[in-house]
């Protein structure tokens, strides 16, 4: 998962947009990964079966997967999206000039959400007062 | 097609496959919240190459991607916080096994 969004990552300073590739690379490789790392290690039990688990349905849901990724490529390779033949830069002050002039209200709306959303995961994960196991 | 808009289009509706075959079928909660993070991560790549590519959606483009991060890791925080005070209670990570709703 790491190496995907490293990966990712690079795709996004190829894709010219180097603010995001760096967002991507500090929230996802350094914040996403170790939460996941430190829940995996939180849930592990020896009583759980080592193996990859699947559910019983895991073959119908490989036949929806690649269904629905051959409907995209066909309807991506079917459509004409006005699109430029060669791809621009974008810079990283027009970005900052849109984000704080036209989002502001947007991106205030998301550090609010982002706030909640830290309050109600220590409020979820923290362990209830006489709570002996 | 190595450096056009199809090009990331379809790898970003490849991953999103992945991903959702991840989401469908695996029974560790934390897989699939993994999973879903996969699915947004091709959406973000989607929006990043509509921006790079047409002219007229050139900076939003990447606002949008950010804020769609920022969300990303709101709900990962949430999530994990969730499948952390289950699995206090339940003592398993299998979503298939969480049927007290269902007694």
């Amino acid at each position: 998962m790491m190496v995907c969004f490293g990966a990712l990552a690079g795709i996004y300073v190829i894709a010219g947009a180097p603010l995001v590739a760096a967002t991507q690379v500090l929230v996802y490789i350094g914040a996403i990964s170790v939460l996941v790392l430190f829940a995996i290690m939180l849930t592990q039990t020896k009583a759980a079966p080592a193996r990859l688990v699947f559910q019983t349905q895991a073959v119908p849901a490989a036949i929806a997967a690649v269904l629905l990724a051959g409907i995209i490529a066909v309807s991506v390779a079917a459509t004409d999206w006005h699109a430029l033949s060669q791809r621009v830069e974008s810079a990283t002050g027009a970005v900052a000039q849109v984000l704080f002039q036209q989002y502001v209200l947007p991106f205030e709306i998301v550090s609010v959400l982002l706030l909640a959303a830290v309050i109600g995961g220590v409020f979820l994960a923290k362990r209830e007062q006489g709570d002996v196991s | 097609m190595t450096n056009s808009l199809d090009a990331y289009l379809v790898l970003s509706g490849l991953l999103f496959a992945i991903g959702s075959f991840g989401f469908l079928a695996r029974r560790n909660a934390i897989s699939m919240l993994m999973s879903i993070e996969l699915m947004l991560n091709a959406v973000n790549l989607a929006i990043v190459a509509f921006g790079s590519f047409v002219d007229r959606l050139r900076p939003n483009a990447s606002v949008i991607a950010l804020m769609v991060i920022a969300v990303a890791a709101a709900e990962a925080t949430v999530g994990l916080a969730i499948v952390i005070a289950i699995y206090r209670n339940r003592r398993t990570p299998l979503v298939d096994e969480y049927d007290s709703l269902r007694q």
